[in-house]
């Protein structure tokens, strides 16, 4: 079963990534890339860009919210919405502010170092909730992340800064060219290390006693984990822009049907993500052509369908 | 043997143990028994390391509780906590896997394998060692949690309560499995109980602990009597022998 879902996912990659190459606002044809220079100039420094960085965005944020669920081990969580994205973008406007000469590299640290501080600041708040009310803790998330979104709006506005924040809020991939996209590759690596640890993630799920009468390093782990997600949500946050729900839906769906031993479901979760932003993409670019919707709207849409679904089909496991 | 010295434990200034001596014996069945609070499952958290000892001394076979590592701790002794609810789905087979961690480091080899298979067959988890621990009902997702604390072949099991929630055809079936496991393999158990009537039935040794301390330890034909039960327990119940085990009339 996880290995025809892995095929499958794998098949459609293919497929949309190719729809992804020939779909936009100047025509391309195959044809066309045999013959004229400029088309393949076009393909390459921006249609093949945009479709790697679509399918990496997926792929990663998926593992990232899968490993976030278990961090908080909450299934209704995902870390654009609970404090992460908005504690990265926080990053990127102080590193604006402070160093404003400074490179996307230091942007970049800057904005793992407040992703992972947010991360943290969110487990320490969820720990104090009663775990007989596991529906608290995305609302939590999201009262949590909208604080610090509304003090990042605070800074911005102070600033001036205002029109700026909106790249980041609004996640989608219309700017996505080469050379400006290449640190999504490292979310990947991020996202596939975190595929070497699958089976420590998976006894982490089975909470900390557990995890300790087990003999696993419970800490290294867990901190393993922050680091996942603080990177994975900080490079996306700076390439591309805050893209919610992603790493809800598709952790929530794989756990469904094929269950959570990560060693088998991280890379099907992974594809399936990449599946689904590369598909909401191509939407976005043909929803309104020749005009782009940005894909977070399109998440928006399809999130919050998914959201009041999960909430209202599986209260009981919760 | 494990050899409690002196332990003390106190959380947010209140005091949970208070000189807790007591040497549980190697082999067989200990039950850990007394009133709701008395510290039976910080007792049993603070020899499985779950958490930090404050004061006292807790030696296992000899050597000092502190000084062995992660790794090893998890190959002499296993815990099973008392709260099982998890939101993982995880299948009956994957969960007892998980159990091999300790040697497997996530890596099943051949000998990994065979001890599932082995411990799937006597724990009677075969039929529905494919379904998810979500779907089980409470019986059998106690048993599946056993069993991968079973597959983790430790010399010591430490089990907090697990009876809880279980009908009564599930927990004799369970005790009677456990006590038949361990002294087939000379494995020591240490399960804390509720019931007196399970300990007395099963445990080859029960200890009684009141108010963080230890009252009395014993075979159950010594320990439990109508005084104990007023001492400990704070009741006036009848005990009648039934085949030499002490019997508690409720």
């Amino acid at each position: 079963m996880p290995h025809l879902w892995l095929l499958i996912c794998l098949g459609s990659i293919l497929l949309l990534s190719v729809l992804s190459i020939f779909v936009g606002v100047i025509d391309l044809t195959p044809m066309a890339l045999l013959r004229d220079p400029e088309a393949l100039q076009l393909l390459v420094v921006s249609r093949l860009p945009r479709t790697a960085a679509a399918v990496l965005t997926g792929c990663s944020m998926a593992v990232s919210g899968q490993i976030m669920q278990i961090l908080v081990r909450n299934k209704f969580v995902e870390p654009i919405s609970a404090g992460t994205g908005q504690a990265a973008a926080l990053g990127i406007l102080l590193s604006v502010l402070l160093f404003p000469a400074a490179g996307l590299a230091v942007k970049m640290s800057l904005a793992a170092v407040t992703a992972l501080l947010g991360t943290l600041g969110f487990l320490a708040l969820v720990q104090r909730l009663p775990p007989t009310e596991p529906l608290l803790v995305p609302l939590v998330g999201l009262v949590y992340g909208g604080i610090l979104g509304a003090v990042m709006v605070f800074i911005a506005y102070q600033a001036d800064l205002i029109q700026y924040i909106d790249v980041w809020m609004l996640g989608e991939f219309s700017g996505v060219m080469r050379g400006r996209y290449e640190l999504l590759w490292l979310a990947g690596i991020a996202a596939f290390v975190s595929y070497l640890i699958a089976d420590q993630f998976a006894i982490l799920g089975l909470g900390r006693d557990m995890s300790l009468s087990l003999g696993l390093n419970h800490r290294q782990v867990m901190a393993m984990g922050l680091l996942c997600v603080s990177l994975v949500s900080a490079l996306t946050v700076v390439t591309v822009g805050m893209l919610p729900f992603v790493g809800l839906i598709i952790p929530n769906l794989i756990s469904r049907h094929l269950g959570d031993n990560l060693r088998v479901t991280l890379p099907v979760t992974a594809l399936l993500g990449g599946v689904f932003v590369l598909g909401c993409d191509i939407l976005a670019r043909v929803v309104r052509h020749p005009y782009e919707v940005p894909v977070g709207t399109i998440f928006g849409v399809l999130g919050t369908l998914a959201f009041l679904w999960l909430i209202y089909a599986r209260p009981r496991h919760a | 043997m494990i050899r409690i010295r002196n332990v003390g434990h106190q959380i947010a200034g209140q005091s949970i143990l208070q000189g807790v001596d007591l040497d549980i014996p190697q082999g067989g069945l200990t039950a850990l028994v007394g009133p709701n609070g008395a510290g039976k499952s910080t007792l049993l958290s603070l020899v499985a390391r779950l958490q930090t000892l404050q004061s006292g001394q807790i030696e296992i076979n000899g050597r000092d509780l502190g000084q062995i590592s992660h790794g090893d701790l998890a190959q002499l002794l296993a815990i099973l906590p008392q709260v099982l609810t998890s939101t993982h789905r995880i299948s009956v087979q994957d969960l007892v896997g998980f159990g091999r961690y300790p040697y497997s480091r996530g890596r099943l080899g051949p000998k990994d394998r065979e001890i599932i298979a082995d411990v799937l067959e006597s724990f009677e988890l075969q039929e529905i060692k494919h379904r998810f621990l979500d779907t089980l009902s409470g019986g059998q997702r106690q048993r599946a949690y056993t069993a991968m604390a079973w597959a983790q072949d430790t010399e010591y099991l430490l089990l907090d309560e697990p009876l809880n929630n279980l009908d009564i055809a599930a927990s004799r079936s369970l005790m009677s499995r456990l006590k038949t496991l361990a002294a087939q393999q000379g494995r020591t158990i240490v399960i804390v109980l509720h019931d007196i009537n399970y300990a007395a039935g099963y445990a080859d040794h029960i200890v009684a602990m009141k108010a963080g301390r230890v009252e009395t330890a014993g075979p159950p034909a010594e320990v439990v009597s109508e005084a104990f039960l007023r001492a400990v327990f704070d009741t006036d119940a009848r005990v009648i022998l039934e085949e030499e085990r002490p019997l508690v009339v409720v």
